[in-house]
């Protein structure tokens, strides 16, 4: 634990640099996840297609028991095959979006699927075009749910960035490996700990997000 | 105005929802719904803003079939209030009373003019209210934002899905009587859905009294009271339908105007003098202005100097507006068999006594079986 402190202090600028990575590649794959994880959920969603949302959600499903490890191997395969990088950044955002992907697709479908029948009737009609019908009741409606699919995705991300370094993504995952592989204690704990503090930060100011983007007159109280 | 010209609805798995109804409400006029639940009247009245698809029939609107206009513009056009339930919980009270205005795309300063104006209308002080959620509401006053909300973009027809329904009785007729109020001075063409035969008699110029899909009487409050089509009507209208009718029937159709008078400061001599001349049993007594006081009842010569002196004060009234259940109430609770009528500024119209309100009865309940 010392020796982790020590290594803090003494090379302040590795360890923010590794945090810094680490942050960047999960908010560009939350980012994605949640541009394609609201789009296709609100698109499955609607109506007549229920057996499509069925067969996307059990797919979701699937890819979320795939262990990480597994599906960066996998990705690589893929990626060889149409001639992409399979090393480093690409790779490991896509592995990424996957598994940021589930929580927020089913959170949306969910939360609009479960948006009161008796609003969107209301809302019909008063003569809403199905558009204004998503972004003026829907989608407001939906924010609590999908922002608490979010939060989840976020956090998920922090933790499985860490495995990404294997694949060369950079992150925390490089001192936790590079201890791994040479014995260094302190190697491992700075980039373990950092990792939980991360989440645990990401966490507590996304609960504050959520609170501050779910329209007032849903708040309780 | 709208016209249902045999409108029809049949499901796909062949359950008929409405049969073959034709039914015309006037400009200016609340046709009310009626039926036991499973009848058909929520999915006729959604037939004429087109929530539901109509497979058979037509519905005009002022003379225009409605499957001919834009969907979404033919329902910015017709006011709808559904059960407190409807109001967006996202939306302030603004923003909900402003989503058609806003769909129309009216100026923000009109808009916002509008949604005060309408807030003031059905009771609510808008500086109070305005930026309010729903959930900060109680009930009453979420079904009065829905009844402004549904008038928004001042449509010339509303419908209304039981829009008093979620309340208790108190704050249900005090609704009730406070919209009667409005439709007289906006006299919108409405279609109303309710279960509840109160009401129906109350909000109703026509019922149109549904079962099964099928339109079974159109008529009057009181041709559905006394003169049932048939015998479903009947049980519907209930065995008591001589109370009922209480609400149909205004105070100043049955009141005996011009009563004999007297005022406070007079002899009461002279008052004793003329009930003995006119062999009446009492006066009522009224100042200069006009405003009722009392009663004076015959009495034995030398009981008093003048009338104030000897007279019965009493504020029990009927209003000349209310409705005979309303007058028969307040005669019960006075004990006396005879109450005062007077305006909204107390000033004595009339009277009105048990007697009248028997004969009116007996007089409609006869009307009902001419054979």
């Amino acid at each position: 634990m010392i020796e982790a402190w020590e290594y803090v202090v003494r090379h302040p600028e590795k360890v923010a640099g590794w945090t810094l990575d680490h942050l960047q590649i999960t908010f560009v794959a939350v980012g994605i996840a949640i541009i394609l994880g609201v789009a296709l959920g609100v698109y499955i969603s609607g109506k007549g297609r229920e057996n499509i949302a069925d067969s996307v959600l059990y797919l979701a499903e699937i890819a979320m028991t795939v262990p990480s490890l597994a599906l960066f191997g996998l990705l690589m395969v893929i990626l060889n095959y149409i001639g992409l990088r399979t090393i480093g950044f690409l790779p490991a955002i896509i592995a990424l979006i996957i598994y940021a992907q589930l929580p927020i697709l089913r959170n949306t479908y969910i939360a609009v699927k479960g948006v009161d029948p008796a609003m969107i009737e209301a809302g019909r009609g008063m003569g809403m075009s199905e558009n204004q019908l998503l972004f003026k009741v829907k989608l407001p409606l939906a924010v609590p749910v999908i922002m608490a699919g979010l939060r989840n995705a976020i956090v998920l991300t922090i933790a499985i960035a860490a495995i990404a370094a294997l694949i060369g993504s950079g992150g925390l995952g490089v001192p936790i490996f590079r201890g791994l592989r040479n014995a260094r204690m302190d190697l491992i704990i700075v980039g373990g700990v950092s990792v939980a503090i991360l989440g645990l930060l990401t966490d507590a100011i996304m609960s504050r997000v959520e609170r501050w983007v779910t329209p007032r007159g849903l708040k309780v109280g | 105005m709208i016209r249902l010209d045999n409108v029809t609805k049949v499901y796909p798995d062949g359950t008929e929802a409405v049969r073959e109804v034709s039914l015309e409400v006037d400009e200016g006029e609340l046709c009310v719904l009626l039926g036991p639940s499973g009848c058909g009247k929520t999915t006729t009245m959604k037939m004429i803003n087109r929530l539901i698809p109509i497979t058979g029939g037509a519905i005009y609107i002022d003379g225009v079939d409605n499957t001919m206009m834009d969907e979404n513009e033919l329902r910015r056009n017709i006011g709808y209030a559904i059960q407190e339930i409807g109001l967006f919980p996202h939306m302030t009270v603004r923003q909900n009373i402003e989503t058609v205005p806003a769909l129309k795309g009216w100026p923000k300063d009109k808009r916002n003019k509008r949604a005060e104006e309408l807030l003031e209308l059905v009771g609510m002080d808008s500086a109070e209210f305005i930026d309010k959620y729903p959930s900060e509401l109680s009930g009453g006053q979420r079904q009065r934002v829905g009844v402004a909300r549904s008038l928004g973009a001042d449509p010339p027809i509303l419908l209304m899905d039981e829009p008093f329904g979620a309340i208790d009785p108190i704050t249900r007729v005090r609704l009730q009587d406070e919209f009667l109020k409005i439709q007289r001075e906006i006299k919108k063409t409405i279609m109303f859905v309710t279960h509840d035969i109160y009401e129906a008699i109350k909000m109703g110029d026509k019922i149109a009294l549904m079962n099964m899909g099928r339109l079974v009487q159109y008529d009057t409050p009181a041709n559905l009271l006394y003169r049932p089509r048939n015998e479903f009507v009947e049980d519907f209208v209930g065995t008591d339908r001589a109370l009922k009718g209480l609400q149909l029937i205004k105070v100043k159709e049955v009141m005996t105007g011009s009563p004999p008078t007297v005022g406070p400061d007079e002899k009461a001599e002279t008052a004793r003098v003329r009930m003995e001349r006119e062999e009446i049993d009492w006066m009522a007594v009224v100042n200069d202005k006009g405003e009722f006081l009392g009663w004076i009842e015959r009495m034995e010569p030398g009981k008093g100097e003048i009338v104030r002196q000897v007279m019965k004060s009493s504020t029990v009234a009927a209003t000349i507006d209310a409705v005979l259940n309303e007058a028969l109430s307040v005669m019960l609770s006075s004990r006396l068999n005879i109450v005062a009528v007077v305006d909204s500024r107390n000033r004595l119209q009339g009277t009105l006594s048990f007697d009248a309100i028997q004969n009116t009865l007996a007089e409609v309940t006869q009307r009902e079986k001419p054979e």
